[in-house]
């Protein structure tokens, strides 16, 4: 009895008497699902294009923040370094595109899945050999970006929201913006949604897909550049933020594969959902139910919809 | 999901080249994996993590450990005339990895292993006494194997995790004004989710009925090591008095920089010896102006055993260090500590035995009687670098005193005085742990070393 | 020339259905037991066997279990590395409980704990396809290794949450704990494997590995023609989980003698995926390829500037040694998408029609 009343009925009491706090899990949550969604976005942009589900995304993610990082470090002023690390990106998605996906054109996709796992050791390796493994402290004031918190006091306590949280939000808003307005109006934006239908479509049109290709992953590139300077500024850049890439796979799961919307709106749910429950009902189960609770998120929502909210319906024909 | 491939013959023929050629590799491959070897010396492995998310932490500790040991090749000529033949094996803090590098070193008659994380080390205490070859844990590693009647070949000094958690505990009593004080206040532990994490709270938990305080557990898991805000949520919603931090690699400086940024009050944020690394406090940077770590050892470069090291080391390109202002650090000083410990057990063995090529038996014997009194200290370099060790047969640890230092917003300064554990808690429990273990693992061995007298 | 079928007649169904027709083939099974079973133990040193020969074979074993789940039924799963340590931890409570019994007999019956385990995890198949099922087998990871962490009786309350293995023996022999050899350790676990690989070779040759296949091929027509798909798909994820449980109560008991919840994390049921994809899809020996490559190369890379006398510090050689694997694998896979396995049957196929190209 107790057990239930621990269950059903304490959570939202708590929620009720600490309406602050409250806030504050939302408001943090809200941040968390930002970062995931940023994730996310690059996976998106990836997989809508070329149909490759990029496990090296996380690593790009940290590649990027170290490039950044260890270009400051060796006096280059922080725009330039910015400016060079995006050159270093696209480098490296013409490089990728080269290398590894002109090869594997029309294998299966689990074979392409495989060969950015072997692209996540090669930037592993490489970062470390140029970059060392020590962990490095991102150049937030170079960047200008903020830092300390604003007190918002009232609801019977405070919230504190942390300046670079809101530069994290206003961020991602613009580079979603700028996304949208990309795919929706360009000529090469009007491509990738072609690419993203069908390829060989898109080839009778004369699209050429190695261009959209080394664009979209160097879309993706500049994603990651953005997640690693957002998150190497919330705690430090080093090859463990990597882990974190795992939670964009629920953010996937549920907005869908194919879904720049759906990558957002998938993230902020989880971010939310993920926040709550642990703050409210972790105490029930020990605390630490974080790494998983948002994978029943997603796979609750599976069950209902199997192609996530916002992804196409695979529609099979024998 | 299995589509077949288009292969024109031409290909084939080459795909067949180069399967022979990685065939070849994967064949011959196995066939080197002997020992390669003959150098006349004492062989030091060193277990080290460069790489990989534990490697912020890992980097000074291996630093030092290579440095001093490297300058006492260079400066003495090794140890009783003997070299030292110093290796590092990476394992990325990674058990399995550990376990590889111990069984790659294993035939090769290393003296002493320092494993350098709690995880490795568990697995290998079983396989010392029986691949005959001690494990110096110094201030880490299973509590319980302190106790030295039962676990003969693992030695952890100077002090356990349950020492640090008492000692812990008592300057918080100190703070608050006497154990008394203390009841009613709410305590929390924030660790990482691991097995070194744990090692703190059956102490705390037990401390916890005795003194009345509440005792909050905050886990850390850790793949989100760098992801924190609903611990500190927690910890903002129940407001502990006291916290007490557990934490390694990327852990350490998000939660240092959590707790700045939820205004928590930094001279009650205590952490482990293992939580207090320069790169630890220095991404909050002045924020974390007033956090406390335990320690077991001085900070600074200002001793001349370190001056040494930058002579005969650093300056002559033998060193991996990036900046000669590493040297002092926090980890370094630790790892130098942890060498000293090495050398000193060294020459105690080839002090007992006579002999100068000492081999594990005889390492294990001489860290059993092994003893650095605030003299000696200072006859090697090191003066007040810490506290005197002291180890006996069936006290492998020696419970020492134990430093406070504290973050002025750009390094560490060491608090005057020390603080000693609550001895009369801590060593009964260790007595307890090590019956259970012993009773859990079905024919653990009874000891049969000989118990040298210490000299 | 030396692999010619010809003067080899069948004379009956069962010879021609045979899974090694050709003789040569039969010796060369023959040869490669022996080297596994006399030859090893005699030349092997300590490190060659404890450290590359019990693993690689224990990872082989769970890479035929994922290639049953994942290269005959099509089904991805990235809940490897959890279902490895539900075999483990049972098999640790089961001996916990039941000391006097053979170890051997508990680590095979720990595999059906992972199955039933398995079979949980594996009911969201019948909604879900492809990628999203992945993720839905990730959760099963995630929970279960928070479940080894956060759940004491599992490891029977031991303070720090590692697990130690008891010493049990073998008609007097121990085998496991740590006064047990190499070499029985060895020859126990190459004895399982040697059983479990033939067995698995017997069902995916049979009427259920058949099953699974036309599951894998197309679901909706194997429905057609009456195979019923929710017996098929948990059959897969129960026999699947049965073989990683049995790897991973193997792992723990036979070569770590102990383990941690960190060592059946995400990354070995990467670790396995990729063993199975590199190695071959859909067949048996891909399993031993892939885990060869996987496991096996790193640490002959890491030996590799050793031996050839390079000044290499550990830590660059690590670096390094990511660096090659990656590239490896990214070469291997624009050689041969289809694994080594497929790689190893050209080469066969080679060998029959030489000297002539085809």
């Amino acid at each position: 009895m107790h057990l239930l009343y621990q269950i059903f009925i304490d959570p939202f009491v708590q929620m009720g008497a600490a309406p602050d706090l409250f806030a504050q899990t939302l408001w943090d949550g809200l941040v968390a699902g930002v970062l995931y969604a940023l994730i996310a976005l690059g996976f998106v942009l990836i997989f809508k294009a070329s149909g490759v589900f990029n496990f090296a995304q996380g690593i790009m993610v940290v590649f990027a923040a170290l490039t950044l990082v260890g270009l400051h470090e060796h006096g280059v002023p922080a725009f330039l370094a910015l400016a060079l690390t995006v050159v270093v990106m696209f480098v490296l998605a013409f490089g990728v595109e080269r290398l590894m996906l002109r090869p594997l054109i029309n294998q299966a996709d689990v074979i392409l899945f495989m060969a950015t796992f072997g692209l996540t050791y090669v930037l592993i390796g490489f970062g470390q050999l140029v970059f060392g493994g020590n962990p490095k402290v991102m150049i937030t004031s170079d960047l200008y970006l903020p830092s300390g918190e604003i007190r918002f006091k009232g609801l019977g306590g405070f919230v504190s929201f942390q300046k670079i949280d809101i530069a994290a939000l206003i961020i991602t808003s613009i580079m979603v913006a700028v996304l949208a307005v990309f795919f929706q109006r360009t000529r090469i934006g009007r491509a990738l949604r072609a690419v993203a239908d069908s390829h060989q479509a898109a080839l009778s049109v004369g699209i050429s897909l190695e261009q959209i290709w080394v664009i979209v992953w160097f879309a993706a590139g500049v994603v990651a550049l953005t997640t690693g300077i957002m998150w190497g500024a919330r705690s430090e850049v080093s090859f463990s933020l990597q882990i974190i890439a795992l939670k964009a796979l629920p953010v996937l799961i549920l907005g869908g594969l194919t879904s720049i919307p759906g990558a957002i709106v998938g993230g902020l749910i989880i971010g939310i959902g993920e926040k709550i429950a642990e703050f409210y009902w972790g105490p029930l189960l020990g605390g630490g139910i974080e790494s998983w609770f948002a994978y029943v998120i997603a796979l609750g929502f599976l069950v209902f919809r199997p192609q996530g909210l916002f992804g196409e319906k695979i529609i099979e024909r024998i | 999901m299995h589509r077949a491939s288009a292969g024109a013959k031409g290909e084939a023929r080459m795909q067949l080249k180069h399967f022979a050629l990685g065939l070849a590799v994967l064949t011959a491959a196995p066939l080197t994996m002997t020992a390669a070897q003959a150098q006349s010396g004492i062989f030091v492995p060193l277990f080290t993590y460069r790489t990989g998310p534990f490697a912020g932490s890992g980097i000074p500790v291996a630093n030092g450990l290579h440095d001093y040991l490297t300058m006492l090749n260079e400066r003495d000529g090794g140890i009783g005339g003997e070299k030292l033949i110093i290796e590092e094996c990476e394992d990325g803090y990674n058990t399995q990895r550990g376990v590889q590098c111990y069984d790659s070193v294993k035939d090769r008659h290393p003296v002493v292993i320092t494993p350098y994380s709690t995880g490795i080390t568990e697995q290998l205490i079983p396989k010392a006494a029986v691949d005959k070859v001690p494990i110096l844990s110094m201030a880490y590693g299973l509590s319980a194997s302190a106790d030295g009647n039962e676990f003969p070949w693992i030695f952890n000094p100077p002090d356990t995790y349950w020492d640090g958690a008492s000692a812990f505990i008592q300057h918080a009593a100190n703070v608050e004004g006497g154990f008394a004080k203390l009841k009613g206040k709410t305590i929390g532990l924030i660790y990482l989710d691991a097995p070194y994490g744990k090692e703190p709270i059956p102490l705390l938990q037990a401390l916890a009925k005795d003194y009345g305080f509440t005792l909050k557990l905050y886990p850390v898991p850790v793949s989100q090591m760098q992801n924190q805000s609903s611990v500190w949520l927690d910890v903002r919603r129940d407001r502990p008095d006291w916290i007490y931090l557990q934490g390694w690699g990327a852990m350490n400086p998000t939660a240092v920089q959590e707790a700045a940024q939820n205004n928590f009050p930094m001279d009650h944020l205590v952490g482990v010896w293992w939580s207090g690394s320069d790169d630890d406090a220095r991404p909050a940077g002045a924020a974390a102006k007033g956090y406390l770590s335990l320690d077991i050892n001085a900070v600074g470069p200002n001793f001349p055993a370190l001056q040494d090291i930058i002579k005969y080391v650093v300056d002559k390109g033998k060193s991996q260090l990036s900046s000669k202002d590493k040297v002092g650090e926090n980890f370094y000083n630790r790892a130098v500590m942890n060498a000293v410990l090495i050398a000193e057990g060294i020459r105690t063995a080839q002090k007992l035995t006579g002999k100068k090529l000492i081999d594990g038996t005889d390492m294990r014997r001489g860290l059993e009687a092994m003893h650095i009194s605030d003299a000696r200290w200072k006859e090697l370099g090191l003066p007040a670098f810490a506290e005197p060790i002291h180890v006996t047969c069936s006290d492998h640890n020696g419970h020492a005193n134990i430093f406070l230092v504290q973050w002025d917003g750009t390094k560490w300064v060491k608090q005057p005085g020390s603080i000693a554990p609550i001895h009369n808690k801590v060593e009964p429990l260790i007595e307890q742990a090590a019956q259970d273990y012993v009773k859990a693992n079905t024919g653990w061995p009874k000891r049969t070393e000989a118990c040298d007298k210490s000299s | 020339m030396l692999y010619r079928e010809v003067g080899q007649y069948k004379t009956n169904y069962a010879a021609d259905m045979a899974v090694f027709p050709i003789l040569q083939d039969r010796i060369g099974i023959g040869i490669i037991l022996f080297v596994a079973f006399v030859v090893f133990p005699l030349i092997g040193n300590d490190f060659l066997l404890n450290a590359v020969l019990i693993p690689f074979l224990i990872f082989s074993l769970a890479a035929i279990g994922l290639n049953l789940l994942t290269g005959y039924c099509g089904l991805l799963s990235l809940g490897t590395g959890a279902f490895m340590g539900v075999g483990a931890y049972a098999c640790l409570k089961l001996t916990t409980y039941f000391p006097q019994v053979n170890i051997v007999v508990w680590i095979l019956a720990s595999g059906f704990f992972s199955a039933a385990v398995g079979v949980l995890f594996g009911l969201p198949s019948l909604r879900i396809k492809g990628f999203y099922l992945a993720v839905a087998t990730l959760a099963a990871q995630f929970f279960l290794e928070w479940c080894f962490i956060r759940i004491p009786w599992l490891y029977n309350n031991s303070v720090s949450g590692a697990i130690e293995v008891p010493l049990r023996t073998f008609m007097s022999v121990p085998i496991t704990g740590p006064t047990a050899t190499s070499l029985t350790r060895y020859l126990t676990v190459l004895s399982i494997v040697v059983l479990m690989t033939w067995l698995a070779s017997n069902l995916v040759h049979g009427r259920i590995g058949r099953m699974w296949m036309s599951v894998r091929d197309m679901d909706l027509a194997a429905e057609l023609i009456g195979i019923r798909l929710l017996r098929a798909k948990l059959l897969a994820f129960a026999v699947s989980s049965f073989y990683c449980g049995v790897a991973g109560a193997m792992l723990v008991f036979l070569w770590y003698g102990g383990a941690e919840a960190e060592v059946f994390n995400i990354d070995q049921s990467f670790l396995e995926l990729f063993m199975v994809i590199i190695g071959g899809l859909g067949t048996l020996i891909g399993s031993f390829f892939g885990a060869a490559l996987i496991y096996i190369l790193p640490i002959a890379l890491r030996l590799i500037p050793e031996g050839l006398g390079l000044p290499l510090h550990p830590a660059t050689v690590e670096q390094l040694r990511f660096l090659v694997v990656g590239i490896l694998i990214i070469v291997f896979l624009v050689l041969e998408p289809n694994g080594l396995a497929r790689l190893w049957q050209i080469g066969k196929q080679k060998l029959r029609v030489w000297p002539f190209p085809y």
